[in-house]
């Protein structure tokens, strides 16, 4: 196998899975089996290319061009390979969740949702190594369009509006916003391809490059940067694991990935830091952070807290974009990483939670957790990993973002990243406090759940599974540093 | 070229003539046909004649270059000459086969819209405009390019007011449209005849060449100008001259709207190419200033004005109007900045676009056909009730929008980098905005279409109720058909370059 046929493989794969599961759908457990199969070859060919790119190889593949002048093409570098590796990853674990929640609350329609969400791993997989903006842009589109069914899978009225929202947003800024913003760079620098450094020629006008800027930051909407978030948490009227998946991992990273994709390989770090606009990005990030942070707050649905929890935790990486120095582009890097892993743990267990208890707002939590000890223990490492207490993975992009507040010269946005961790502790501990320590409100119920309980493991054991892996990443948080680091211009800033 | 060794010699000597003569001569048979089936018949299979014999000269073209055809063997200057070169042999295609795509939809629309006992007549008028618009396109004469506008505007005149059956107010359309039509054909011949006091000749390739002569001639050819740009500015609804045309194009009957969507303004556009580029020169100042002043800053006034205007219409049809009166103004634009790459991206430009808006219109009409259709609040669940339709309106509403892999794309593109490259950045951000403006007018009826349920008449659900099939096929054609060509474009844009080469030199 050639680096690059690897690289065909990483659309190849998923999408043959969707071609599959239809054709084989009447067969739950062979079903459940393609994508099983496809999601463990999917996990090898991405750690083949990641042993590639961290030995330097930077595997490319040319798809076609299209009207005259644009290259369809795919390019993977450390960036790219790393938000490959989290999603490719996280949706093995993933399906095994989904495989518990959908059989467990017979949800209909699974084929086209198995289906769904591997269209959507595919387009994931585009947006990771894209090799040019254009190309990103496609698969951009792709994932928003593939995702649309999974967001309205319930079918009922509330469902639908959600999925306008989602659809409205996303399509909408895009393509007002984002897709000028692209163009605008061809005519500029000539070129959207991604290149180290970055790609617009010295003495270009900053108004424009600021112009530029301020339109990816909006355009990107999956990165949900306020004023563009009210689509995530609209989103969570999907089901759970699709939550988890798309809307805690592979729809969001791919916002923030492509944020910092475009802050790294378009504008490059230097460039970025003499755009004057970067300083304002760098506030509303600030702002997002601890707006959506005193949000979530006031959420008692639990999926809601959660799901403003993750635009303001988005917002860190925007952040760490927009500071453009080594430790804020780095720490945004890791931050994809961790919060990858810590989000997905909550997200499951809120899943695990209605599946086996049918209860989704937090005041009903009482006491729940002495009957679940391993949904609720997995969510406390979550919520701190979220948080950023070591030795928790989540820690480690906290500390950098801090230090590159400092380096930028923007000591002042430290308050805001203290604030916001505060408040994080307020918001999702006390979840897990209150199942462990509070007595239940009606012992009877619990008791009737603890005896289903087990017929439902396969959703208690993946957010087990990711809550160890966010222990576990903080003592590879190094190995991930090195494998980012060449994503920065040589010489260092 | 293996195709034109199967085509006899007396057509490719004749093509050109042949191309209008058609048309002409089956237009009077047509229109005295007893039967209405009959004279779809013979429509159908002169446009598909037709249509052939305009991808035989568009080859021949491609392979031989410009040729000049004598009517009557009579030379020019002094016999009428048809020309064919780069720049008309695409729009002459382009006009063949939407005549014969508007033919095949015309057999259920008509049905509809159009009274049994008018119908050989309505087909006898829309071979006139057919044979009309070819006319103007491929003469070299001057004055017959005057002669073939009347011919075609006034059997257009005839078809909008068509519509009437289906709602009254095509009549007042139809008379509004004969005014100005009539004053924009006046202003037209009026420069015509101020051309030939200065030139002495009626022959264009004559013209300019006396033109260059005088260096640009004296004030007489001044004002010659002027009037044929009006003129013609009518014909082509350049903002603010485009009064007519929302009216014609909501009221006339479907087949009739789509046609002269994707034609008749193109014809007219190609006549201003033809006239600004290659009977007068940019290089005389008056020309300068106008292309400068006038089509730039009208271009981009109508891009934008129209562009609003089309948000706030509560008929598709005349939204869609509106927005043919602000993708004008991209055309005009390139036409304007006058380099050799923006002219190629505005000649596109009008390409695309025929595809595009005949794509829309041929929906739209199928919408109106099966449900009655005209408000854009009527999209309620259009997706569920007319898949196949909606699915057609959207692949040409995401090219006028211009989403990438689209034909709308391509054109925007290359426009956005002629401005670029000739420094006019305010054009770009123009050209950027009107594209969201783009969005939101299209995007609202793709959202109440695709995100909102089937409306309840009389207390049931609207049920699935598909266009018929002869409707399907032509609006999918054009929507694949700009799809292709925002994939493979480099055909399109290669004639759009040549075309462009002709007009202005290479670089």
């Amino acid at each position: 196998m050639t680096p690059q046929i690897a690289l065909a493989l990483l659309l190849i794969i998923p999408l043959l899975a969707a071609v599959l599961i239809p054709l084989v759908g009447k067969s739950q457990n062979v079903r459940e089996g393609v994508t099983f199969v496809a999601g463990l070859a999917l996990l090898a060919t991405v750690v083949y290319l990641c042993i590639d790119v961290a030995s330097g190889g930077r595997p490319e593949l040319r798809l076609g061009s299209f009207a005259g002048r644009f290259n369809f093409a795919l390019k993977l570098e450390p960036l790219g390979a790393t938000f490959a590796a989290i999603a490719s990853s996280l949706w093995i674990v993933n399906s095994l969740f989904t495989l518990g929640y959908m059989r467990g609350n017979k949800e209909k329609n699974q084929t086209r949702f198995f289906a769904c969400v591997a269209i959507a791993i595919a387009a994931s997989m585009g947006i990771a190594a894209s090799a040019n903006l254009i190309t990103l842009f496609i698969f951009y589109e792709a994932l928003t369009i593939s995702t649309f069914p999974l967001v309205t899978h319930k079918g009922d009225a509330k469902a639908k509006r959600g999925g306008t929202i989602y659809a409205l947003i996303l399509m909408g800024t895009s393509l007002a916003l984002l897709l000028p913003a692209i163009i605008g760079t061809y005519v500029i620098a000539g070129t959207t391809d991604f290149v180290v450094g970055g790609i617009f020629p010295p003495g270009t006008s900053l108004f424009a490059t600021s112009i530029l800027l301020f339109l990816f930051a909006f355009g990107i909407g999956k990165a949900a940067l306020m004023p563009t978030h009210p689509w995530l948490p609209n989103a969570m009227v999907a089901p759970t694991p699709v939550s988890a998946l798309l809307h805690a991992v592979a729809v969001v990273k791919a916002g923030v990935f492509t944020m910092l994709k475009v802050i790294t390989y378009t504008f490059g770090p230097a460039l970025t830091l003499a755009t004057p606009s970067s300083t304002w990005l760098a506030w509303i990030a600030a702002i997002s952070i601890v707006l959506a942070s005193v949000i979530a707050l006031r959420q008692d649905n639990l999926k809601a807290r959660l799901a403003y929890s993750t635009v303001s935790q988005l917002s860190y990486i925007t952040l760490g974009a927009m500071l453009a120095v080594s430790m804020g582009i780095l720490g945004g890097g890791l931050q994809i990483v961790m919060h990858a892993w810590g989000k997905i743990t909550l997200f499951m267990c809120a899943g695990a939670i209605y599946t086996i208890a049918h209860r989704t707002n937090i005041s009903q939590l009482d006491g729940l957790g002495r009957t679940m000890p391993w949904v609720f223990g997995a969510f406390l490492v979550g919520a701190l990993s979220i948080i950023g207490i070591p030795p928790l993975g989540g820690s480690w992009p906290k500390f950098m973002l801090m230090m590159g507040a400092v380096d930028s010269g923007k000591a002042i946005l430290i308050v805001a990243l203290i604030a916001s961790s505060i408040l994080n502790i307020i918001y999702l501990v006390p979840i897990a406090v209150r199942g462990f320590m509070k007595a239940p409100a009606n012992p009877e119920d619990d008791a009737h759940i603890a005896e289903v309980r087990k017929k439902h493991r396969w959703v208690i054991i993946p957010p087990v599974i990711t809550a160890i892996g966010s222990l576990v990443l903080f003592f590879f948080a190094g190995g991930i540093l090195d494998f980012l680091q060449p994503i920065l211009p040589a010489g260092g800033l | 070229m293996s195709f034109l060794e199967f085509v006899p010699d007396w057509l490719l000597a004749h093509a050109p003539a042949f191309l209008m003569a058609l048309p002409l001569i089956m237009a009077a048979i047509t229109a005295i046909l007893p039967n209405k089936r009959v004279a779809w018949a013979s429509t159908f299979i002169v446009t598909a004649i037709l249509t052939v014999t305009a991808f035989t000269i568009a080859l021949y073209n491609a392979e031989v270059g410009t040729t000049i055809y004598k009517m009557g063997g009579w030379a020019p200057p002094h016999g009428i000459s048809l020309v064919i070169d780069a720049l008309n042999a695409p729009v002459v295609v382009l006009i063949a086969l939407m005549s014969l795509i508007t033919v095949i939809y015309a057999l259920p629309a008509t049905v509809a819209e159009i009274k049994p006992n008018k119908r050989a007549p309505f087909y006898a008028a829309f071979l006139l405009c057919t044979a009309g618009l070819l006319g103007m396109t491929v003469t070299g004469d001057a004055f017959n390019v005057f002669v073939f506008l009347e011919v075609s505007s006034i059997s257009t005149y005839v078809l909008v007011a068509m519509g009437a059956a289906r709602d009254r107010r095509a009549l007042s359309a139809a008379y509004n449209y004969l005014i100005l039509g009539s004053i924009g054909a006046t202003f037209f011949v009026i420069g015509v005849g101020f051309l030939y006091m200065e030139t002495g000749t009626l022959n264009m390739a004559d013209m300019a060449r006396i033109l260059a002569d005088l260096d640009g001639g004296s004030r007489v050819a001044k004002i010659a100008f002027g009037f044929i740009v009006i003129g013609l500015g009518l014909k082509l609804a350049m903002f603010p001259l485009h009064t007519w045309l929302p009216g014609a194009y909501a009221y006339s009957p479907t087949p009739v709207a789509a046609f002269l969507a994707s034609t008749a303004t193109k014809a007219a556009l190609y006549l201003l190419l033809r006239f600004t580029f290659f009977v007068f020169d940019p290089s005389y100042s008056y020309v300068a200033d106008v292309l400068m002043f006038v089509l730039v800053g009208l271009g981009v006034v109508g891009m934008i004005f129209a562009s609003l205007q089309a948000i706030f219409q509560t008929d598709v049809r005349r939204m869609l109007a509106y927005s043919s009166v602000a993708q004008v103004g991209y055309m005009l634009l390139g036409i304007g900045i006058a380099t050799t790459a923006s002219v190629a991206a505005g000649y596109l430009h009008l390409l695309n676009h025929a595809i595009i808006k005949g794509g829309l219109f041929l929906a739209i009409g199928a919408m109106w056909y099966r449900f009655g259709i005209t408000r854009t609040e009527d999209f309620r669940g259009l997706g569920k009730t007319m898949p196949l339709t909606m699915g057609a309106f959207t692949v040409s509403g995401l090219s006028l929008i211009g989403v990438p892999f689209t034909a709308g794309f391509v054109s925007k593109v290359n426009l956005t980098f002629a401005a670029a490259d000739s420094g006019w950045w305010w054009a770009v951000a123009v050209i950027m905005v009107t594209s969201i403006l783009a969005l939101i007018y299209i995007g609202r009826l793709l959202l109440v279409a695709y995100f909102q349920s089937p409306p309840v008449v009389n207390g049931e659900v609207v049920v699935r109720n598909e266009a018929p099939i002869a409707m399907l096929l032509p609006m999918w054609t054009l929507a694949l058909a700009s799809v292709f060509v925002g994939i493979w474009s480099d055909t399109m844009v290669g004639m759009a370059i040549r075309a462009a080469e002709l007009l202005l030199g290479a670089g």
